[in-house]
């Protein structure tokens, strides 16, 4: 365990992984939940992707 | 009758209602995505060696790499979506759509590589930036795009938006090459040190090409999976702008009649 | 639509600007001031008189950007204001001809900006205009002030009439038009001498510049029909 916090600039290595994936991964959520929401207002029949 | 336009559709049973804009495909892909992530974190942090001269910042480019490529790609597809609309018979909106939630996703992954590459660049460089034929195009490519983006919210009808924001997407394709160009003339100027060589992309083989490599896959399909819900979502939003119109349209129709 | 009957449809549409500009003097009342002050602003800024004189080229074509996007949100406001962007269209008037009628006024208004801009430089930042660098320095001014007026009109029809224009024309234009912004910087410190460049150095970017000219004449002309059309 050691091991990987003491790489050099572990900081920034592991920072650019945890934004990166924070940045998308919370892109992504608020995308599907937007999509819920409207989902929720529109007929079943309109969805042309069901 | 009327109904409004905030309230669930009630008349279904709730387990067999499209939910939202989820189908067997995205999930699918949403899975894929998921596990090739895991791939890339196991390899990018973990399997892969260190870099020569860089050592372990290059696995920091695992990730911003993937991000860029697939941030040109999805403004190529913005691209594309308007030309499709401009250009053919039927001007579909369902192209200026794509091309609209590309745009979106590439923002954000553009901003997210701008924010890890000078991240990057710290440790690589000593600076946070600097003023490069490359970085400098892409940073304005980015202020382009969210342009894109503001004009698409101009507002008027979804033809309207569609054609405004079709050729503003064609007109940044021919204004880049000429930034690029005129920013490399310009770079050009001043000699650059080596050690800030920024087109000398390092020599990666092996387990570091691998990493690399799945980590354009795993954003690939991230693309795929963003664009497919986001476009769905977006032609929700088209259908209740066109709903919300046919009943202010209905309401003063039946108010003319009253009189 | 035949070529001479476009050009003179463009040149009574730029002739319409100009008489407008002329009448109201929009121009010499509030658009030169503005850009005055901003060269007196940029030397509150930059404070030293040696880093003002080296800079010079580039606080000229700054100043004319600044200005360029109140100019073209003058030569807009006076289109939407009474519907008269939609008179021509409707009336049927080429498309083609109204965007390069009103860039030619655009560029004619910009092109005094420019001039009344580098005196300025002259007078306010010490910066001088050796004989030998005239041809450059007038050659510049017009191949910049083309793409600019180019730009100007094309996104200038593109947000029309739409409120949140104001904002956002700043924001669509200047990414656009950094070429001209490189281009017309350099070719006049080469023009001036600035920081010793010598005068060969400026004649590539006149290349640049005229490429980006006829690149957004062509492509402004084209886009321009659909944008206005069916607008509000």
């Amino acid at each position: 365990m050691t091991a990987l916090i003491a790489i050099e600039h572990a900081g920034y290595v592991y920072g650019s992984y945890v934004l990166t994936f924070a940045a998308v991964g919370a892109f992504a959520w608020r995308t599907v939940r937007n999509g819920r929401k409207l989902g929720d207002q529109v007929d079943d029949a309109d969805k042309y992707w069901t | 009758m009327t109904t409004t336009d905030t309230e669930p559709i009630a008349d279904e049973p709730i387990g067999n209602r499209q939910h939202g804009t989820g189908t067997r495909a995205t999930r699918l892909l949403g899975v894929a995505t998921i596990i090739t992530m895991g791939w890339l974190v196991a390899f990018g942090l973990g399997f892969s060696p260190a870099d020569r001269d860089q050592d372990e910042a290059v696995r920091i480019l695992y990730v911003h790499v993937p991000t860029i490529w697939l941030a040109y790609l999805a403004f190529v597809v913005t691209a594309i979506g308007s030309g499709l609309y401009l250009f053919t018979k039927k001007h579909s909106l369902g192209f200026d759509r794509a091309a609209g939630a590309s745009a979106e996703i590439g923002v954000v992954f553009m901003a997210v590589t701008l924010a890890v590459g000078m991240m990057w660049g710290r440790i690589t460089w000593g600076v946070f930036w600097q003023w490069d034929a490359r970085l400098t195009t892409t940073a304005l490519l980015f202020v382009s795009y969210i342009g894109y983006l503001a004009v698409r919210n101009l507002g008027g009808s979804h033809e309207q938006r569609a054609k405004r924001s079709a050729v503003v997407g064609l007109l940044i394709v021919l204004e880049i090459p000429l930034v690029h160009f005129s920013v490399r003339m310009w770079r050009s100027l001043h000699q650059e040190a080596s050690v800030l060589d920024t087109d000398g992309d390092i020599d990666m083989d092996g387990l570091m090409l691998f990493s690399l490599f799945v980590g354009v896959v795993a954003f690939t399909l991230l693309y795929v999976w963003l664009l497919l819900h986001r476009t769905r979502a977006l032609a929700m939003q088209d259908m209740l702008d066109d709903r919300g119109l046919d009943v202010a349209l209905a309401a003063r129709r039946a108010e003319g009649v009253a009189r | 639509m035949t070529p001479t009957a476009r050009w003179r449809i463009a040149r009574l549409v730029a002739a319409k600007d100009l008489r407008i500009e002329w009448r109201s003097r929009v121009l010499i009342n509030q658009v030169l001031p503005f850009a005055g002050v901003t060269m007196i602003m940029f030397a509150f800024a930059l404070d030293a008189s040696d880093v003002l004189e080296r800079v010079a080229p580039g606080l000229i074509w700054l100043a004319t950007l600044f200005s360029l996007l109140v100019l073209v949100q003058r030569a807009f406001a006076v289109e939407a204001d009474d519907g008269a962007l939609d008179a021509l269209r409707v009336a049927g008037v080429d498309p083609i001809a109204i965007f390069w009628g009103k860039s030619l006024a655009l560029a004619a208004q910009l092109a005094v900006l420019e001039v009344v801009l580098v005196i300025s430089a002259v007078l306010l930042y010490g910066a001088d205009v050796p004989v030998g660098g005239v041809v450059l320095l007038v050659t510049t001014l017009v191949a910049a002030t083309a793409g600019l007026a180019c730009v100007g009109t094309l996104y200038g029809g593109l947000t029309a009439g739409f409120s949140g224009r104001e904002t956002l024309l700043p924001l669509l234009i200047l990414p656009v038009v950094a070429p001209v912004l490189i281009g017309a910087t350099r070719a006049v410190e080469s023009a001036l001498g600035t920081g010793g460049v010598a005068l060969s150095e400026g004649w590539p970017w006149i290349g640049l510049l005229a490429v980006f000219a006829v690149a957004f004449g062509v492509g402004g002309a084209l886009a321009f029909g659909p944008l206005i059309e069916e607008s509000n």
